[in-house]
């Protein structure tokens, strides 16, 4: 599904992945963990195409196509979701308006028929009973004066939304507390699937113990040093980045 | 840029380029000689049939006119106008008329139909002759009968003089005075037409008026005149212009509207005004110098003006709401979207007069390429104005590096229970909200309407339902190529 290859990356001049190589297959879900300013972030902003993070060596195959060209929306169309760390505020535009413009936009982008706005409101009803993201929410400015846990509780209904086959998770645990992160933990289990591959951005292993990775990979310095099982959550826990990042030397 | 986007640039351009050889084109048109003089005052007033005492009214116009000096306090900038240089009547029955829409440049109709705008009002910008469709004439006619069972005048301004001298006398420049200022006394001379609607004691006019249905309104453009006149208890909603791109041929303009409201009457007053701005050069476009002003003369009556400002090059217009009856109520609700070279210097006045009024001003100036977009209001407060009540809010959005915001408010407050609120703030559209947008598979172009949609909806809100659809359309195309 993601095949990553020596990716070298620059933001503003500066180097910040180093030659990164990952590979995710459909149905699995892989863990990135890492300390800060390692380079998480910029793999998410990569991933999903943001202007401003330049591409100075490496390929990334999506599906066995050549992500790199396809401008940000496109890939959107074609199923990368990225789960965001600061989800937007847009004043002025209400939380349904929104979500029946990016479904409708990404049918248009894949050829589909649009849906019709009584359409949508059935759908999203569905999904968000499940999130408990309220009909109150739906109807406020996209995100504006959510607390943290309802901002992220909504890019888990954006995800069930839009059905992603590759959806980057990053640092959806920060800022929330244990119940939301229970409640957010759970959507996402609930959207793993056999044609569906999952990569969850964490600094924390305890986000790791409500979703359970297949696979782990700790990214030091733009580049994964360590690969393991789920088991490799608590190592690093118990032992910290700095001596894993001084073992895999 | 989309193609979509790129067309609609192409059939804007397209039509400055018809308004920059129109003069030379159409020489069939019985017109007055260039030039402005008593003597094509006299022509004009003659033209129109009209009494003595409106060519005496005009003719006062033209010679305070010519003692009077063009403004240059708006922060905008045009080469010098030679006003002996233009002409200032043309015969519109001489206008060829097109027999239909396959006559009409397809470019333009796709323009039309992106803005949704409905087949029968195509046709009228499009100059194409709307008495040839039988359909529309039966709209227009049932229009016309339910206005007439409530007793509502709603006409040309030419016929109000000719079959209502009493009414148009009796109102006619006491809201803008004939002295107001340069552009407003230049259209006192020489307007050529206009709306006058009458609302009698009472009536709350059954239907938004709009002057689309009144059949030779495509032709005023250039010096119209409005007179609106709310009697007693009365209620009328009226609509000004539209949002397809216009083509017109006279560069400057310089309209006058005058809106009355008795006791307890409420006017709504909403404007789409999208001319033609201008290439992406900042070449050709309209210059439109606008005097808008609304009495609310009785006591707790009402005025509410709403505008949304897309097109001309200059545009420069402060509708304004003089505040005289005790507990009366000025609203001043706009958007302003300037782009590529355009200037808008535009705002409100709200004078208050009369105890116990209030005014709210809600201004949404929003800038993209090089443009510069002012914010200019003034907030009076009169003496006798006891418990005056003003609430401002002026947000600006920037779109780009390149352009620029500026709000410039006045308040004078001359009674010490007076309560002004004014609230200020400028944005930018941040990158984090665009990419928020293309992550969810929502497109640059469409993403710049969603968020400036947002920015706008407080104003927006105000607007009829149908013109709302088409003017949130309208912004999203304004703003056409104005980011990456």
């Amino acid at each position: 599904m993601l095949d990553i290859k020596n990716l070298h990356v620059a933001v503003g001049g500066k180097e910040i992945l180093k030659g990164l190589n990952l590979r995710v297959e459909a149905g699995q879900v892989h863990a990135i963990m890492g300390p800060n300013g390692s380079g998480k972030s910029t793999l998410s902003y990569v991933l999903a195409g943001r202007a401003g993070y330049d591409i100075t060596e490496g390929s990334i195959s999506y599906n066995g196509e050549d992500l790199v060209p396809l401008p940000p929306e496109e890939r959107a169309a074609k199923g990368v979701f990225l789960a965001m760390q600061y989800p937007v505020e847009i004043p002025g535009v209400t939380t349904m308006m929104f979500l029946k413009s990016a479904l409708n936009a990404q049918r248009r982008s894949r050829g589909e028929a649009e849906m019709d706005a009584i359409g949508v409101l059935k759908t999203v009803r569905k999904k968000a009973a499940a999130l408990n993201v309220s009909e109150e929410m739906l109807k406020r400015a996209l995100n504006v004066g959510f607390s943290g846990g309802e901002k992220k509780r909504l890019e888990i209904l954006q995800m069930a939304l839009f059905e992603p086959k590759l959806a980057i998770l990053d640092e959806t645990d920060s800022g929330l507390d244990i119940d939301a992160l229970r409640l957010v933990a759970e959507g996402v289990n609930g959207l793993r699937s056999p044609e569906r591959a999952m990569l969850v951005i964490t600094h924390y292993q305890r986000l790791l113990d409500y979703i359970v990775p297949d696979r782990i990979h700790v990214l030091a310095k733009g580049r994964i040093v360590a690969e393991g099982g789920k088991e490799l959550a608590l190592e690093l826990e118990a032992k910290g980045y700095e001596q894993i990042v001084k073992d895999a030397a | 840029m989309s193609s979509a986007a790129l067309e609609t640039k192409e059939t804007v351009a397209g039509l400055g380029e018809k308004y920059k050889y129109g003069f030379v084109t159409d020489i069939e048109m019985e017109r007055a000689p260039k030039g402005l003089s008593e003597d094509t005052v006299r022509y004009i007033s003659a033209k129109k049939g009209e009494p003595d005492w409106m060519l005496e009214w005009r003719l006062g116009a033209f010679r305070r006119w010519l003692s009077m000096k063009e403004p240059t306090w708006a922060r905008v900038h045009y080469p010098a106008i030679d006003y002996q240089d233009a002409y200032y009547y043309a015969a519109p029955k001489n206008t060829p008329k097109k027999q239909s829409l396959d006559e009409v440049d397809p470019k333009l109709l796709e323009t039309y139909k992106k803005l949704g705008i409905p087949l029968h009002e195509q046709m009228a910008l499009a100059g194409v002759a709307v008495d040839a469709v039988f359909d529309s004439v039966s709209v227009a006619t049932t229009f016309k009968e339910k206005l007439n069972e409530a007793g509502v005048i709603f006409c040309p301004i030419s016929e109000a003089i000719r079959d209502y001298p009493d009414l148009v006398k009796k109102y006619l420049g006491t809201v803008v005075p004939v002295t107001d200022n340069f552009f407003a006394t230049l259209n006192s001379a020489v307007f050529s037409d206009g709306t006058f609607v009458y609302v009698p004691k009472g009536v709350r006019c059954p239907m938004e008026l709009s002057t689309y249905f009144r059949i030779n309104a495509s032709e005023t453009g250039q010096f119209e005149r409005t007179l609106i006149v709310a009697d007693e208890g009365s209620f009328v909603s009226y609509l000004e212009g539209c949002t397809a791109p216009k083509r017109d041929e006279n560069q400057l303009h310089a309209a006058v509207v005058e809106l009355v409201a008795l006791d307890n009457a409420e006017i709504k007053y909403s404007t789409v005004q999208n001319w033609y701005p201008g290439d992406e050069n900042g070449l050709g476009g309209i210059y439109n110098f606008v005097t808008k002003r609304g009495d609310c003369r009785g006591a707790r009556s009402k005025i509410s003006w709403t505008q949304v400002e897309t097109g001309s090059a200059i545009t420069w217009k402060y509708p304004s709401c003089i505040l005289r009856g005790d507990e009366s109520v000025g609203e001043f609700y706009s958007i302003a979207i300037a782009n590529n070279y355009q200037q808008a210097d535009t705002g409100t006045k709200m004078i208050h007069l009369g105890k116990n009024t209030r005014s709210r001003i809600i201004s949404k100036g929003i800038s993209a390429g090089k443009a510069q977009n002012t914010y200019r209001g003034l907030v009076s407060v009169y003496g006798k104005a006891e418990n005056a009540r003003n609430f401002t809010q002026c947000d600006s959005l920037l779109i780009g590096g390149e352009c620029g915001a500026h709000t410039v408010p006045y308040i004078e407050s001359r009674n010490p229970s007076a309560r002004i609120e004014h609230e200020a703030t400028t944005s930018k559209i941040a990158e984090d909200q665009l990419f928020y947008c293309l992550q969810r598979g929502i497109g640059q172009e469409e993403a710049v309407a969603l968020i400036v949609n947002g920015f706008c909806k407080e104003v927006l809100q105000q607007l009829p339902m149908e013109f709302a659809v088409e003017a949130q359309k309208l912004v999203g195309i304004s703003l056409e190529g104005s980011v990456g």
